[in-house]
């Protein structure tokens, strides 16, 4: 059953047990971001140190209101980027972004997406993939804010 | 199953998308008729019809072929406007509802900026727009727009907790001060039907201007604009049977023929000299280029279905499938109704919520199960965020559903539960 594939386990479990989830101090840059269709929203605060691609992201933090979709997808990105470099934070959101993108055709890469790959039943369904970026996209954005 | 009034059996053989599937098989039920209903082949044999035999731009050329489709592009004008009791001149044709509101509101900003001629329109500083916490974007964004390029004020109506309008406040909200008022017919999230004649009549008392968001009502029951009294109603074709691309606007005559133009250029002048030109008169002022013409036919055969069945039939029918959606979900636990839970003064959206389980995830299950709906904030964010809900899903009846769809969505909703678990 395709349901059965967008709602991973993987998935529900960050739904229901979200990681790093709350507003924490201290920050660089907070963003409010909206997924205008569907009022899914998303604040979310970076803590960085150092500067360009070799800065690190010591701390994601957020508030986020919407589906599963969105609320795992974020939950998993800060698994994914805390205590790397914005670099190597951007390589994965270029990965998962590849992914969602893919209309279910892209083989994800476990050894860089981990959790992440449980998204891969989310790509068919062309509708959700927004609530899948809502998070990275508000990731991407507090970063550039930083760095401008 | 039938339900009521309406030979559903026969209708949905009028209706091809209705018999495709839906994710591996499943029969589609189709309650998004809200957002664009589906349209019977007669629609699309009109449309057909007339650019194999008679296609050409209309009011412009003078042969045979522009003839026949001047004829036909008026004839279908006649046969809306005989739909919502007005006359063939205060029918405006646009691109959909929201160019409709946007007409009058650019139309009253260009006032603004005119001479005397059009003082009946003018808006500035001190002046107030009232509108709804109920509304549709397309009848809150155009005022809020035209009160920022104005100066006037933006005032509204509050929302009650089952998403009725709350007019307790009429008497402070529509004063003297007043220049219009813009409120929905229906609400297209809880189904709330307005009391139109109540808030036309306070403002006429004060001589303020009315605008309808007819969306929802036109193509569910029967409606006349001339005994509402409003002055101008904005309707979509697509939502009624029609096709997308061509809406409606209504403006009693004496204010149509009165206020200047929005989009100005082709046919829609009198006199063009290079130093300036003069406009033609209603409804031709507000139809620059060349319009929409196969739509118009289309959305004419479509007002010939209605008609075929009855309006009071279609509406007797939805109000029978509100009745039972309500009564179903009711009956789920975690199920909350967004809306009123009576089938009073109410039309077919059955929005709701469930306990513990977000909107677009029910809306997957549910598209899972075949049973289309919508999921989001339907275009009325301040109406949820009233209600302090995110989102809502909504299912929305129309003449071709029947007794078995809420059967199949309650089904699903119950699916959905046990598939996350609450």
């Amino acid at each position: 059953m395709r349901l059965d594939q967008m709602y991973q386990e993987i998935i529900l479990d960050h739904y229901r047990n979200p990681h790093h989830r709350g507003l924490r101090e201290p920050f660089e840059a907070e963003v409010h971001h909206v997924n205008p269709t569907c009022g899914d929203e998303v604040t979310l605060r970076v803590h960085l140190e150092g500067a360009g691609p070799e800065a690190k992201v010591l701390d994601v933090s957020y508030d986020a209101q919407g589906c599963s979709i969105s609320q795992a997808a974020t939950s998993v990105l800060t698994d994914l980027v805390l205590n790397k470099t914005v670099g190597e934070a951007f390589e994965k959101h270029q990965a998962f972004l590849e992914l969602m993108q893919g209309r279910g055709q892209v083989e994800p890469d476990e050894d860089v997406l981990e959790d992440g790959i449980a998204f891969a039943g989310v790509a068919k369904y062309p509708a959700r993939v927004k609530c899948a970026l809502l998070g990275w996209m508000a990731f991407k954005d507090a970063v550039a804010r930083v760095e401008s | 199953m039938t339900s009521t009034s309406l030979d559903v059996a026969a209708i949905r053989k009028d209706f091809p998308i209705l018999h495709r599937t839906i994710r591996d098989g499943k029969p589609l039920v189709y309650l998004d008729s809200g957002a664009t209903s589906q349209r019977p082949v007669q629609v699309m044999d009109a449309e057909r019809h007339y650019l194999e035999t008679s296609n050409a731009a209309v009011h412009r050329s003078s042969h045979q072929l522009a003839e026949e489709a001047n004829d036909a592009y008026e004839g279908a004008r006649a046969k809306i406007a005989a739909l919502v009791g007005v006359g063939i001149d205060e029918v405006v044709f646009t691109k959909n509802a929201t160019e409709s509101i946007n007409l009058v509101a650019y139309a009253m900003s260009n006032a603004s900026v005119a001479g005397p001629e059009s003082e009946r329109f003018k808006l500035g500083p001190g002046d107030v727009i009232v509108t709804t916490e109920l509304e549709h974007h397309a009848n809150l964004v155009p005022w809020q727009e035209l009160c920022r390029r104005t100066g006037a004020t933006l005032k509204w109506f509050g929302v009650t907790d089952d998403g009725r309008l709350d007019l307790s406040d009429i008497d402070e909200l529509i004063t003297e001060n007043t220049k219009l008022v813009a409120f929905t017919h229906q609400s297209n999230v809880t189904g709330a039907i307005t009391p139109v004649r109540e808030i036309v009549e306070k403002a006429q008392s004060v001589g303020a201007l009315t605008v309808l968001d007819a969306c929802q009502s036109v193509p569910h029951m029967p409606v006349d604009f001339m005994r509402l009294g409003v002055d101008f109603a904005a309707f979509s074709g697509h939502k009624m049977l029609g096709p997308s691309g061509v809406g409606v606007l209504y403006g009693r005559h004496s204010l149509l023929a009165a206020m200047p133009p929005f989009i100005t250029g082709g046919s829609m002048i009198e006199i063009v000299k290079m130093e300036g030109s003069t406009y033609a008169p209603p409804p031709a002022r507000f139809e620059a280029g060349v319009p929409m013409t196969s739509q118009v036919i289309g959305l004419g055969a479509a007002v010939d279905y209605l008609n075929a069945l009855g309006m009071e039939n279609i509406s007797a029918h939805e109000h029978a499938l509100t009745e039972a959606a309500i009564a179903a979900l009711r009956e789920i636990p975690g199920v909350s109704i967004v809306g009123p839970v009576d089938a009073v003064d109410r039309g077919a959206s059955v929005a709701f919520t469930i306990e513990g389980i977000h909107p677009h995830d029910i809306g997957q299950v549910l598209d899972d199960q075949g049973v289309e709906v919508r999921v989001g904030h339907h275009c009325a964010w301040p109406l949820h965020r009233r209600l302090n809900i995110p989102a809502s899903v909504r299912a929305t009846f129309y003449l071709y559903n029947d007794l078995d769809d809420v059967t199949a969505l309650a089904k699903a909703v119950v699916e959905a539960k046990k598939f996350f678990g609450v």
